[in-house]
Parts: structure tokens; sequence; C-alpha cells
């Protein structure tokens, strides 16, 4: 029997060496993929285990944490959602998080290795000093303008973005109909049903217009089309009468073009600019020819995927592949011509800048919970859109524009203003309620602040066709906004 | 052992200096090791106390003092009434209930409406106060023998009863009086480990030599196997109706290991196993309680993909591999998202988590070293119904941790079960005791010198009587390479190879008994 109770005994050490070699096995080779398991929600609990770091707007937190005590802890809340939601995004425990809070998650999370002392050298090591406590993102927004650029907004659907064209920093960011991204943090029912409700709506207040929104630039893009063509040195004197029929072929078919402006016929492109002439700047732009149209529009921006501020931008476009009657309309800002408000921004910011575009940032610096700065935003290096003499002679026209043309309802005393207004036709046969445009730059002329750039869209689906013009309801807008960013 | 505490073994010298004269008993290391047993589990408690609330809990020290006592007295008793018992045993059990009750008030800090720790402390107090009550009142294993019907009667009682009451989760084994809820089914784990005991011990000899031979295999006449077959499938068919899988494998594996360990009949194991395993088939195709359990162990994250979330096992392995090799620390970790059952089934997936698998694997060598005790106390003694004994309990504890951990981790199809001391559950830990105390009583004398005082005060004429039988019938059926392979292990007091050759009633073998026992070291 002792033999046998041997046996049997020995026997014993196979499961046990079983269940080492399988507690191994699951405890160390497969922990990474347990970990990564997206049903695992011990990421998620980590996560919200202490309070998220702030962001802030002129020194002045936006958001706030607050202590449920529950598994996914704390939750975000913020001071004023609506008005910063297109900057912010929503932090949710149930669908994740977008925007700033999504791009500069490592920091406000503790997860950013640099916020850790000594934390960028033990992450070169290859250490992982753990999480921090949140960082503070400091934004670069002017809380004055912003409030204008919603406020002008108001209950229209639209969006503005403006900037200081000579540092690149995003100065108003503003998209509506807003929502409160508050009501999205945390895990109860209401959340889902937010969601939901946001979800459904066909205003897409979650949707960011001023970053992730493409229109069609309309007459605005004639900024883009006069600086090619000026560059090219198609137009010596902005006076001299262009040799322009009204109504104008397009060429290679039997197409007429024509002008909701008066007197375009052989217009200067002084008056063509102020007054919007349609046959002027298609002639142009086909006369200039799709290489140096293209070029000069990726050098304002279009075309460029990779732009983050820090969340992504959706690129704006201009297509390489027209035949000269689409780049007449393209030329103009119609056919498949796409942009952003901030990528108009940054074409007016060029014009004030003599002709130097600043990639657009929205964090100015990144500090510790405690203050110790992290990393500040230099700024990347300016691209030249146009050469400064192009840039001079452009200002030059988008002055008219505001003192004398159609976009007289953003004039601001004591400061130099240029601006563009535009109505952009859309939908299937131009049959959609257009787009108001409006893109201008101020610069004070006591010298005293920044210039400031600023493109507004307002998409009013209520409005009466007529009374929708850039002028008349987009102009307004930028004027407050730009007012409120020079100070006044 | 005994060289990595020589000072503990020093004092019990110190104090008793006519023990050098007596081969060491190792009451010493018992105290020392009892001293590690208490001390680490109050040092767990701390632990969870800091990493939850940043204070020591405040019941740190009573818990620590009232652990002590019970170990000293524990301690005590064993040192009275079995002084020659096997010094790691009742380290391992009190060193087990500890971290169990350490991870129960761990978990509870998660679950402050439903806590379990105190209820858990009551059970473990009824399973030492058993634990002493065995010590003090059974003398001598072999007294048990004699209650082997009686055993076999209570354990069908015990396993019948649940069926008069509600199921819970599917299973129905509990029984509900008033507040309290008992799992009959542990009990009867250690009735039936005696009965089958007692009575492969006393038809041994039939067994093995008796029966009509059928190709290779004996068949063993029905009078013998006859009881023994009924009572099992009679208990397996209770526990299918119960829909208990877990403790059903428990005692069909139980019995197979006993009629091995009695017969050495490897066609029967044979013939065993693929009984299991068409039963295991057949269950697992038709019972869709365990089919659903085996359709979550080939696929885990089956749930996760429908979009319906992890499943129990899915949060255990989450659990485990949230661990790592080092853990997340005491009070650190999330196992408690497993939900229902994590105090119990999943207890060891705490384990996992927040120690590691450096403390899982402690775990297990902890649950390794008191099974080979257990094996070690079965081999050391002289009557077959004892060495039996033992092997029974040493494999109903390996059984249970396998089937248990196996099923948490994913090794094998999940069976509720609790893990031995560490889990929620009143019964089984009160059943763990008892069988620790029958473990500590049988190493005691499984290790205790022979001498003629002790075989003529010790046994009654009738027990040393079917003990010369039983040796007499292994000798004959066992080959002589086993004595010899045998004589090189037992380092022990106790030269039960020496001794097997010969009844035990004879006078000749004496001297030789009493001169190993001066050998030994």
């Amino acid at each position: 029997m002792t033999r046998y109770i041997r046996r049997v005994a020995l026997c014993c050490l196979l499961p046990l060496l079983a269940l080492l070699v399988n507690a191994g096995r699951l405890q160390l080779v497969e922990a990474g993929s347990l970990e990564a398991n997206s049903a695992n929600r011990r990421a998620g609990i980590e996560r919200y285990q202490q309070p998220r770091g702030e962001i802030l707007v002129a020194g002045r937190g936006i958001t706030g944490s607050k202590d449920t005590g529950e598994n996914l802890r704390y939750e975000r809340t913020y001071r004023e959602g609506p008005l910063y939601a297109p900057v912010t995004g929503f932090d949710s425990q149930t669908y994740g998080s977008s925007l700033l809070e999504s791009a500069e998650d490592a920091v406000l999370s503790g997860t950013d290795p640099a916020l850790a002392p000594f934390g960028s050298l033990a992450a070169l090591a290859g250490a992982d000093p753990g999480r921090s406590p949140g960082g503070r993102v400091f934004t670069t927004l002017d809380p004055a303008a912003q409030r204008a650029a919603f406020e002008g907004l108001g209950d229209r659907k639209g969006a503005v973005a403006a900037l200081d064209p000579s540092t690149g920093r995003v100065l108003a960011l503003v998209s509506t109909p807003s929502y409160d991204p508050g009501v999205l943090s945390g895990t109860s029912a209401s959340v889902g049903r937010s969601w939901k409700r946001l979800e459904a709506d066909r205003d897409q207040p979650m949707l960011n217009r001023a970053v992730r929104g493409t229109y069609p630039p309309g007459s605005t893009f004639k900024v883009v089309t006069a600086a090619a063509a000026l560059d090219a040195g198609l137009v010596r004197d902005l006076d001299a009468p262009t040799r322009s029929p009204d109504p104008y072929r397009l060429p290679g078919t039997d197409r007429l073009l024509g002008n909701e402006a008066r007197g375009c016929r052989n217009a200067s492109l002084r008056y063509a600019f102020a007054w919007s002439c349609n046959t002027v700047f298609a002639r142009l732009g086909v006369r200039t020819g799709l290489p140096a149209m293209s070029r000069t529009a990726g050098h304002f921006g279009f075309d460029d995927a990779s732009l983050r501020i820090p969340f992504p931008v959706a690129p704006s476009t201009f297509d390489t592949g027209m035949d000269r009657a689409q780049l007449a309309m393209s030329a103009i800002g119609q056919f498949d011509t796409r942009a952003t408000p901030l990528q108009m921004a940054m074409v007016a910011g060029a014009v004030a800048a003599g002709g130097a575009v600043k990639p657009p940032y929205l964090v100015d610096k990144v500090t510790t919970g405690e203050g110790r700065t992290v990393r500040r935003t230099a700024g990347a290096r300016a691209r030249q859109a146009m050469t400064p003499a192009t840039a001079r002679r452009l200002a030059e026209l988008m002055t008219t524009a505001v003192e004398e043309g159609s976009g007289r309802k953003a004039r601001i005393p004591g400061a130099t203003v240029g601006g563009k207004t535009g109505t952009a036709q859309h939908g299937v046969a131009n049959s959609g309620t257009p787009y108001a445009w409006f893109v201008s730059w101020a610069q004070s002329e006591a010298g005293d602040a920044p210039p400031v750039a600023v493109a507004v869209v307002v998409e009013d689906a209520a409005a009466d066709r007529a009374e929708i013009s850039g002028g008349g309801s987009a102009a307004p807008i930028a004027r407050a906004v730009m007012e409120a960013a020079l100070g006044r | 052992m005994l060289a990595t505490f020589p000072g503990m073994t020093g004092t019990t010298a110190g104090a008793a200096p006519e023990a050098t004269r007596r081969p060491p008993r190792g009451r010493g290391t018992e105290l020392g090791l009892l001293v590690l047993a208490v001390l680490l589990p109050v040092y767990g408690y701390c632990a969870v106390g800091l990493a939850k609330n940043g204070t020591l809990p405040p019941g740190a020290a009573g818990h620590g003092a009232g652990l002590g006592a019970f170990a000293l007295l524990a301690h005590l008793v064993v040192r009275r009434r079995a002084p020659y018992a096997d010094p790691l045993l009742l380290p391992i059990a009190v060193l087990l209930n500890g971290l169990g009750l350490v991870l129960l008030f761990r978990l509870d800090l998660e679950t402050p409406e439903h806590r379990a720790a105190p209820a858990q402390l009551v059970w473990s107090t009824v399973g030492i106060v058993l634990f002493l009550a065995v010590l003090l009142l059974l003398r001598d294993h072999r007294v048990l023998r004699r209650y082997a019907h009686l055993s076999v009667c209570a354990a069908l009682a015990l396993m019948l009863a649940p069926v008069f009451f509600p199921a819970v989760n599917g299973a129905r084994i509990w029984i509900r009086a008033g507040g309290l809820s008992l799992q009959p089914g542990e009990f009867a784990k250690v009735l039936l480990a005696v009965f089958f005991a007692a009575h492969l011990a006393a038809g041994q000899q039939a067994l093995v030599h008796t029966g009509r031979r059928l190709g290779p295999l004996r068949l063993p006449t029905g009078r013998v196997l006859g009881p023994v077959l009924t009572v099992w499938l009679l208990s397996v068919t209770v526990l299918v109706l119960e829909r208990d899988l877990g403790t059903s494998l428990l005692f069909f594996g139980l019995f197979v290991v006993l009629l091995y360990a009695a017969t050495g009949r490897i066609g029967w194991i044979a013939a065993g196993l693929l009984l299991a395993s068409a039963g295991a088939w057949l269950v697992g195709r038709y019972e869709p309680h365990v089919h659903a359990r085996i359709t979550e162990w080939l696929h885990p994250f089956a749930s996760i993909e429908a979009g319906e979330g992890p499943g129990q096992l899915a949060q255990s392995l989450f659990a485990f591999g949230a661990g790592g090799a080092t853990g997340t620390g005491l009070g650190l970790g999330h196992s408690v998202l497993i939900g229902f059952a994590a105090k119990s089934d999943f207890i060891l997936a705490t384990a996992g988590e927040e120690l590691g698998l450096a403390g899982l694997s402690a775990l297990l060598l902890l649950y390794a070293l008191l099974v080979e005790r257990a094996y070690r106390a079965g081999l050391g003694l002289r009557d077959a119904f004892g060495r039996l004994l033992a092997t029974a309990f040493a494999a109903v504890l390996a059984l249970q941790v396998f089937v248990i951990a196996g099923g948490v981790t994913g090794l094998i199809p999940l069976t509720g079960m609790p893990m031995p001391f560490l889990a929620q559950g009143g019964s089984s830990v009160v059943t763990n005791w008892v069988i620790v105390a029958l473990l500590i009583r049988m190493s005691d004398s499984a290790r205790r010198p022979r001498t003629a005082a002790d075989t003529t005060t010790g046994t009654t004429a009738d027990t040393a009587a079917e003990t010369a039988a039983d040796t007499a019938a292994e000798t004959a059926a066992d080959a002589t390479a086993d004595t010899t392979a045998a004589g090189n292990t037992a380092p022990g007091p106790a030269p039960a190879t020496t001794a097997k050759g010969t009844p035990e009633a004879a006078p000749a073998p004496r001297p030789l008994a009493a001169h190993a026992e001066q050998d030994a070291p």
C-alpha cells in the first residue's frame, strides 16, 4: 500500500505543476493582452482615481473634477460648458474623450512622464515613472473674444475662428449650436440618454465646426486667388481696369457666369475685390493657372492633413486635377473647394502678417499640478504664402472692401480693418441655404495690441435667403470678436 | 524546516532538558512557525488598511491578539495531546485561515453592506473549537473505523438534505435555517472519507486476491465492491441532482484514489477515468448549467465580443493578469469587479491580483506542503485504515485546490467550490479544521516512537489483530522493492517500514523498532 500511496502523492505534483505553469502564463505572458482588453475596466479605474488636471483660459480654470466616490471616481465638470465645448471637448467615463481632453490626455490624466520629477529622464531610460497628479493645460484663448464670438452667433448655426497672425495663437474657437460636455461625465443612465440625444440631434452640437466643418469658402477664397495672381504678376496696378467680360463664359463650356454685384465689366481689381465680382476672379484664376493656384493654396495651408492644434484639424481642400472651367469656379471658392473656418482665419491672417502663415496652436503651456512648467509651445516656423509686397497690396484691397465695399459692418474706429465677404452656394444645384462668410483682420492704429484675424461662417437655415450675405450676418460677429481681441 | 529554525528547536531543548534523550518532536518549530503564521496576516491587515484608508485598521491589534490566542491555545493542546504531531500542519492551517480572513476583510471594504469577514471569523472560531474538541476527545484515529456505517448514513443524509431546500444560483447544496446557511456536502466529505477508508481497509485482502479474472482485469466480488459502488453511485446521483458538479467530481476522485491506494489495480483506475470522462461528456453536453460553464471555459471572452461585457471567468483572468509578477499590493487591486462569488469561489483571483504570481505560487505551495504532510502522515502509519484516511484527506485537499484554482485561472472548466481555508464559507472552514485535527492526530501516532507500552495500551486487541492482518496482506501484495524504497524515506522517528515486515503483535520486532528510534535524527 505504501507504494501506491507514494505514487498517488507523486501524481499530485502534476496538477501542482500545471497550476503554477498556468498561473505564470496568465500573469506574465498574457498579462499585457489581458490588461489591454477593452472590457477590462482597470485602466479606467486607475485613470479616474485622481482628479483630472485643469484646462485654463487666461489663467482661470474652465474645468473641474467632482468626487463621486464611485468606481470610476472623479468626474469632469465644466464651468462654462457650451462656451468652451469646441475647445475642451468632453471627457466621459462612458464615451471616452475628444478635442483638447483627448489631445492632452496624457497631461490631464497624469501619465505624461514629464510630469513626474526626473520623469523625462526615467522615460529615456525606459522606466515608467507611473501616474502623477494631473497636469494643467493653459490655452491661448482670449475669453473676451471667445465670448464675443459665442454671443455673436447666438442661436444661429455657425462657427468662428480667431487667431493672432503674428504668433499663431488661437484666440477664439466657437461652434454653435453647442452643448454642455459635463452631461457626458460619469456612468449613469442620464449620460447614455444625453449621448443618444446629442448624437441624434440634426444640428450636430458635438461637431466642432470651426476645425472639423469644411465649407465651400465662396468669395472669401478670392483672397487666395488675388494672392496667386498678384504673386504671378498678372495684375500690376490695382486700379487699372481688367479686361473682364460680364457675364464670363467658363472656358471650354457654354456656361455663363454672372455677378451679384454691378459694374463688374472690366472692373479694376480693387473694385472687383470690394464688391466681389465673380467674373473678374474666375478669369483671373484661369489666367493664373492650376499649378500656381494650387501652390499658393497649399502655402496658405490647404490640403494639409497634418495640422494639429493639438487636436487634428480637418484638411481644407483645393482640387489639383481640374479642367479650366472647374478652375474658374474654384477660384471663386466654389466647385469642390472646401475650407474650415480656422483655415480661412489663417488666410486672412497671412495678409496681416506680411504674407507669413504661422501654424495655429491652442495650448500655450503645460504645467504640473503644482505649477512647474513642463513645456511651452514656441510656435512652429512661419511659411511664406505670398511675397510681402503682395501681402501689402492685398491688405489694401481688403481695407477698401471694409471701408467702401461689402464689408462695411466690420469697421472699427481706431483700427485698420481688412476683410472679405463671401456667400457660398451649396447643395444639389445650389438649392441649399447659402453659407454666409466673413474673413477679416484688424490692427490697432496705436499699435498697442497684436493683430487679430477672424473667420466667421453662419449657416443660417432660418433666415431669408436674400438676407444671407457675408456682409450682413457674418461681418458684425467678426467685428465684435476683433474689438474684443484688440481690447476695446 | 528544522534546519531553518535551529533556534526554535533549541528553545524546546532548553525548556525541557530531558528532551535531549528523546527524538525531536518539533513542538518548538511549530511554535516558531505559528508566530510567523500569526504575524503575516496581521501584516496583511495593516497593509490593507494603509492602502485603502491611509491608516492602520483599528482592529489590527485585536485581530492579531485573537488569532494569536487561538493559535497558542491550539498549540498548547497539540503539545499536550499530540506531542509528536507534524509541526507544519497547524501553522499552515493558521496561516491560510488568517490570510483568508485578510482577503475577506479587504474585499469587505469594497462592499460595506455585505460583509463576510465577521461571519468567517465566527466560523473560524467554531472550526478551531472543533479542532480542539477532536484532539481532546479522539485519542486514537482507529476508533473512527467503528463508526464507518454511521458515517455513511450521516453523509448520505447530509447530502440529501439540501434537496428539500430551494436552489441557490443553480445549485441545490444549501441548508438554510434561521440566518444560517450550511453546505452539508462539505461535512459529508469527511464522513465519506472515513467510510471509504474503513471499508477498503477491511476488504483490502478480498479486493486484491479474490474475484474472477477477466482477461487482464480481475473483477472483485460483489460482496466487497458492492456497498462501495452503491454508496458512490448514490452520492454522485444526489450531487448531479443538486447540480454541484465540483463536489461530485471530488467524491469520484476520492473514490478512485482510495481504490488505487488500497489495491494498486491500475485497470480499475482506467475504467474509473473512462467512466468519469463518459459521465462528464454526457453532463457537459446535456446539462445546460454545466454546458454553459464549459463554453465559458473554452471562450472566456465570447461575451465581450457579443457586447454583453466580460463574464466572471474573464473578470477573473483580468484580475490575475493585473497582478503580474509581484501583484498590485493588498488593497490596491480591483478583483471586486468579478462581482458575485468574488469572496468565495474566486477568492484566489484577489490573491493573484494583489499578491501577484509570487504570492499565488506561495499559496499554492502552502497547499502542496499541507497535502504532502498529509501523505507523509499516511505513510508513517501502520494501520491500513489510517493510511487510507490520511491519503483520503490529502487527495481531497489536492483535488479541491486543483479543481477550484484550475477553474478560476482558466485551466479547467469552472466548478464552484471553496478554496480550503481561504474562501468565504463556514461549512468549509469548519470541515477543514476538522480535517487538520484528524491529520494532526494521525501524524502524532505516525511519528510517535513505538514502545511496548504504546502498543499494548494504545490499541485494543481487535484492532491490533486487524492491523496485523492488514500488514501481512500488504506485504504479500507489495513487492519487496517497496520495503527498500520506503526504507530510505521516513526521516521521522516512525520506522514504519522496519516494523512492517512482521505483525506488530509479535514480540520479536520490538528491539528492532527501539533500535531504529535511537538512530533517528
